[in-house]
């Protein structure tokens, strides 16, 4: 078994070349400041960070990151179960089906849900065309969560489908033998093994909504601005790395505290990959 | 189904040495805005010259400058706005281009040369110019627009684009309070930075590249805008019309340069002798609708683009400005676009 | 299958499908704006005529496909080790497979293109799939680690014990098992490279353009409808390989039911 280690090699040496370092980089630049056109060491980019106004970016953006999550779960895990139903036997077609939009490129999608939802859009001119009262979708932060779920959609349908699909019908049906109902058998038996599933939805959505920027731009009306677009702006427009840098850590770094602090909690590292 | 990966594996593998190969014989490689090019002009280049074109494209001045200045890669040709060139001449990082050797330099007008952004013409070629205005569709604004404090006009709420850039908004807001767009002044720009949070509660949304067909199909009935951009708007719903508001605004000019670290400076000159030659030129901007700073390349335009207005405006009593190298401002420019952004409506 | 299921289903494939509905009538639209005008094919025409479009499809379509296969390969191999971790080992490699998933794109692309530039590789092709490794390989490893977890590590040992050498046991064994996630994680790897522009921006060179650098830097002047229109090709090609083979299939159980 030992040699099964040695596998880790490749990832262990790439990511210490292609995330470790750049990740020094990074660290260095946050704790620099250009003064006078000198770099020198400071503390000034973290202490920047400490103001109400970016502090409260920081916070719409862990909200907007939380509902869009909540809503994929709540969505994704039904629409899992019902394609890992008998009806369904090509596990490649769902699975080509599900993502088969997402290679459409996610500009011109967004450019699409534009047209669809705009105050004079296709649906605003179906719903005036029946006599119903138009509404505007766009330009809110509804918009922009609605952008984000359909975005990640995918990555959680797929993780959790693939839970769902492995668990033993036999087990399933045991349950059912020994008297639980369809919600207890849910609860206790089909639920607790999608765990790792669920958890790898979850990580794979909420991380990067975290730091979307595009759609928040978009769909948004550019009226809201999230810890994404600050971060793009101090790289390009600002050209303040050392803000940039700094910003991006302290997001790094609430969400691996936050995580090595979870994971003490033995219910959760049942799912394994905290 | 392995065929298929045998394929691609070696299609890479061949497409790599052709990249790397390509160095050996003659290039000019070119960083440009994208879809900013007839690129058949660059074909012609090629068969006229023998020099191969490798193109790329950027989508903003500050991710060409971010990549430019920090990654190795070496390119011949950049096509800038104003501000980004003189940046880039401040901070030493353009390469003097002799004028004399191209010889199609004269068909460029007086007023495109000696600009605020490189005031003894050492280091550029313009390329295009144009104006910063407001698009409105006269068929949902019956009165007549002429100045930017329509677009602080409570009577048009929810009927308007900004542009989502803060360098263009806050000149709208300078302009509109009657000071210089390149101002320093602390107080000037926290007047104008109160003037835009009190704009977004009439705002519909800060738009960029995707306003336009908003505009078009009707969604808002006034907009900030490039000329350009005005003129394909335009073309397609007539009821649009683009003014140049009475308080002064701002111009822009894209201009060819040629960075220090550039590998073939020879073929780069090559490359903006053929892009000034009347003709070319002509083909580009008719491909690109902006305008043209070359009067030589406007006459051989089709007839409704040389007769625009929009394009060729009546400058008389217009106060036009260009941005400065905004190297020392963005600081306070970004907080100021922060807290309007993160101002509620 | 009830109703409900069925309903519930049909919404969220018409979610899933309606911008690239948009996206495909738009194609056949002469404006370039998203107005509607009037119908054509000009876009298609304009397609074959344009080299640049061209290049850029078939460098998009290399460095999906490589760097999907390299980080699937990568990833696998990592997640059969990461299974067996315990405590604080596991914890810290976890942390750092999180760490590109939680930097915004403009942070991995401007500090990749640091590290390139620091250690003089030439912007490329080959920077471009070193960097599109870097961000897929994390998604890799998060979709076949559910999968190895529900294994049930006993078969592998025991087929051990019956004499099978490790590389059999897995291919036989483990393989078969963790299949699903292994393709999943390979098609979010493709996925994610083909729509990704920023750290593509900041880690090519030398021409080696993708679609999505295209898309993003015609932002200036109007996407151009080119792009609906390769859009449509790839999807509509796609869709057909999908009919063709799902039908042979189907054929194929038909005919093993006559059989058996």
């Amino acid at each position: 078994m030992s040699k099964r280690k040695y596998l880790i090699t490749p990832y262990a040496l790439w990511s210490i070349i292609f995330v470790i370092v750049p990740l020094f980089l990074l660290i260095i630049y946050s704790f620099t400041t250009t003064k006078d056109g000198k770099t020198v060491l400071s503390l000034e980019s973290y202490m920047k960070f400490f103001d109400p106004l970016y502090v409260e970016v920081l916070l719409r953006s862990f909200r907007l990151a939380f509902i869009t999550t909540i809503v994929c779960l709540v969505t994704a895990y039904p629409l899992a179960m019902i394609l890992s139903s008998k009806e369904f036997s090509n596990k490649t077609i769902i699975l080509i089906l599900i993502i088969l939009p997402m290679w459409m490129n996610s500009l011109m999608r967004t450019y699409a849900w534009m047209i669809l939802l705009e105050n004079k859009g296709i649906i605003n001119n179906i719903l005036s065309f029946f006599g119903l009262p138009t509404k505007q979708f766009l330009y809110d932060e509804g918009a922009i969560i609605f952008g984000m779920i359909y975005n990640f959609f995918p990555f959680m349908v797929l993780p959790i489908y693939n839970s769902i699909s492995k668990i033993d019908i036999s087990l399933i049906e045991a349950s059912h033998d020994l008297g639980a109902n369809k919600f207890t058998t849910f609860r206790k038996v089909i639920f607790p093994l999608s765990l790792p599933g669920v958890i790898t939805g979850l990580i794979m959505v909420f991380m990067p909504s975290l730091t979307t920027f595009m759609i928040t731009r978009l769909l948004g009306g550019g009226q809201v601005i999230l810890i994404g677009n600050m971060i793009e702006e101090q790289f390009t427009r600002t050209n303040n790395w050392g803000f940039g840098s700094a910003l991006s850590m302290i997001l790094m770094a609430i969400i691996l505290m936050s995580i090595i602090f979870f994971s003490k909690n033995e219910s959760l590292d049942s799912g394994g990959l905290i | 189904m392995k065929k298929t990966w045998k394929i691609i594996l070696t299609m890479s593998v061949v497409s790599t040495l052709v990249g790397c190969s390509g160095s050996s014989s003659e290039v000019v490689k070119v960083y440009n805005w994208g879809d900013y090019i007839d690129e058949n002009t660059n074909r012609m280049f090629e068969e006229e010259t023998g020099i191969k074109v490798i193109y790329e494209v950027f989508p903003t001045n500050e991710e060409m400058y971010a990549k430019v200045a920090h990654g190795n890669a070496a390119y011949d040709i950049l096509i800038p706005s104003d501000y980004m060139i003189e940046k880039m001449i401040n901070e030493e990082r353009l390469s003097k281009i002799d004028v004399t050797q191209i010889s199609n330099y004269i068909f460029i007008d007086d007023e495109f040369k000696n600009l605020v952004y490189d005031p003894n013409n050492e280091y550029s070629v313009a390329y295009s110019w144009g104006t910063m205005g407001i698009v409105y569709n006269s068929s949902l604004i019956s009165d007549q627009i002429d100045e930017w404090a329509d677009m602080w006009d409570p009577k048009y709420e929810n009927q308007i684009f900004m542009y989502d850039s803060e360098r263009d908004s806050i000149m709208v807001a300078l302009k509109k309070l009657g000071y210089s767009m390149n101002t320093r002044d602390e107080k000037e720009l926290a007047l104008a930075k109160k003037e835009l949070i009190e704009q977004k509660k009439l705002i519909l949304a800060y738009v960029g590249d995707e306003g336009k067909g908003k505009m078009i199909n009707g969604e808002a009935a006034m907009m900030l805008a490039w000329a350009g951009d005005a003129e394909v708007m335009m073309a397609e719903n007539p009821d649009l019309k683009y003014i140049l508001p009475k308080e002064g605004t701002n111009y822009f000019v894209d201009a060819m340069v040629i960075p220090k670290n550039c590998e073939n400076y020879d073929n780069a000159i090559k490359y903006i002798d053929f892009m000034c030659r009347p003709e070319i030129a002509a083909q580009n901007m008719a491909y690109i609708g902006y305008s043209t700073p070359s009067s030589a390349a406007r006459e051989l335009l089709p007839k409704e683009m040389k007769n625009s207005d929009v394009a060729y405006p009546d400058l008389t009593g217009v106060s036009l400005e260009m941005f400065n190298d905004p190297s020392d401002i963005v600081e306070t420019y970004s907080r100021i676009w922060t807290e309007v952004k993160a101002a509620s409506k | 299958m009830n109703k409900i299921k069925k309903i519930y289903l049909w919404i969220i494939m018409i979610i899933l499908y309606s911008p690239i509905l948009v996206l495909i009538v738009f194609s056949f639209n002469s404006s370039k704006s998203t107005s509607w005008q009037e119908f054509t094919f000009k876009w298609y025409i304009q397609l074959f005529e344009n080299p640049s479009i061209q290049s850029a499809f078939s460098y998009t379509l290399i460095v999906g496909f490589v760097s999907a296969i390299i980080s699937t390969i990568i990833g696998l191999m990592a997640a059969l080790t990461i299974i067996k971790l315990r405590g604080i080992k596991r914890r810290l490699i976890m942390a750092l497979t999180y760490i590109p998933l939680l930097s915004p794109d403009i942070v991995i692309g401007i500090s990749l293109m640091m590290l390139y530039s620091t250690l003089n590789i030439p912007f490329g092709l080959i920077t471009l799939i070193l960097s599109h490794i870097t961000f897929n390989t994390p998604y890799v490893i998060l979709s076949i680690m559910p999968r190895l977890m529900q294994l049930n590590p006993n078969v592998y040992e025991a087929a051990l014990d019956l004499g099978a050498t490790p590389v059999y046991a897995f291919k036989k064994i483990i393989l078969p098992d963790i299949l699903p996630g292994v393709l999943t994680g390979a098609f979010i790897a493709f996925t994610l490279s083909i729509d990704d522009f920023v750290v593509s921006f900041f880690n090519t060179a030398s021409g080696v353009n993708t679609l999505s650098i295209q898309i993003y830097s015609m932002a200036r002047r109007g996407v151009s409808p080119e792009i609906n229109a390769i859009s449509t090709l790839i999807f509509l090609t796609i869709v057909t390989i999908l009919t063709v083979t799902n039908i042979r299939a189907s054929r194929k159980a038909k005919l093993e039911g006559y059989f058996y």
